[in-house]
């Protein structure tokens, strides 16, 4: 992935399921290892979980944009819904004992886990997550770099 | 690959044995269904076999805390059985792991049951 890439999605499952496979495949080309192809892969499924469920309510007619960037350092991609935003002093920590049972919660704590930054910024016009994993290698097929 | 369930019997033990992907949709409505169904005809041992469950997501996760809860609520007993290490993974690091009754070989499992 030389050039950014987005993409413009409707509220449905099946956005999902394209942002994580795209994840996938993109973090794969640049060289990521099987275990963060699939950290990166499931924090972008649970960020477009998100956007779809809890921003836009699977709304036909709001969007969310999944973006793709490759820095020099890092892997950068942007999730936006059109959602009223999120409460985020309202979220409970799922780790906490008195939470540890409940069936929903946990998708902004797995994107924590599986990335090295995390960023969310909600407004009234929709939520914005960005999530950032460093990249350690070179990427796959890079000759330029090669000495 | 979407989520796939078949059930078996064995010594008054029900084991679901799953494959494919636990996720928000398709996947965790089947596994709902299937426990809900399996209680309400009291089947209340019940092993889910996730040895051949390659991904699992939040929501997929919240299924099986669902799972758990529902069948402990009814009077019954839900246990896992052969996590992969992505499933084994998702479960520590979410402190599932020691809430639920994590077991790796099926005869001792069964037996486990009270």
């Amino acid at each position: 992935m030389e050039q950014p890439v987005s993409y413009t999605l409707d509220s449905t499952l099946d956005t999902v399921d394209h942002a994580e496979e795209s994840a996938t495949r993109i973090a794969t080309e640049l060289g990521f290892g099987e275990d963060e192809v699939m950290q990166i892969s499931m924090a972008v499924r649970e960020g477009a979980v998100n956007a779809v469920l809890h921003g836009n309510k699977y709304a036909p007619d709001k969007k969310v944009t999944l973006a793709f960037e490759r820095t020099p350092e890092d892997l950068v991609i942007t999730i936006r819904d059109q959602g009223k935003g999120i409460d985020l002093n309202g979220i409970p920590n799922p780790l906490a004992p008195e939470n540890l049972l409940k069936t929903s919660g946990r998708g902004i704590f797995l994107m924590r886990s599986f990335m090295d930054v995390v960023e969310i910024r909600p407004s009234q016009t929709g939520t914005e997550v960005k999530l950032i994993k460093h990249v350690h290698g070179k990427p796959v097929g890079n000759k330029e770099d090669s000495q | 690959m979407s989520m796939k369930l078949s059930t078996r019997q064995v010594d008054g033990v029900t084991i679901v044995d799953c494959s494919g992907r636990i996720t928000l949709g398709e996947g965790s409505v089947t596994l709902r269904d299937t426990v809900r169904d399996l209680l309400s005809k009291g089947n209340k041992k019940i092993i889910l076999n996730l040895a051949e469950v390659n991904y699992i997501d939040s929501s997929g996760i919240g299924e099986l805390v669902s799972a758990f809860t529902t069948t402990k609520n009814q009077g019954g007993e839900l246990k896992l059985l052969h996590l992969t290490k992505k499933v084994h993974d998702l479960l520590q690091i979410t402190k599932l792991y020691t809430v639920f009754d994590v077991k790796d070989d099926e005869t001792a499992a069964v037996k486990g049951f009270k």
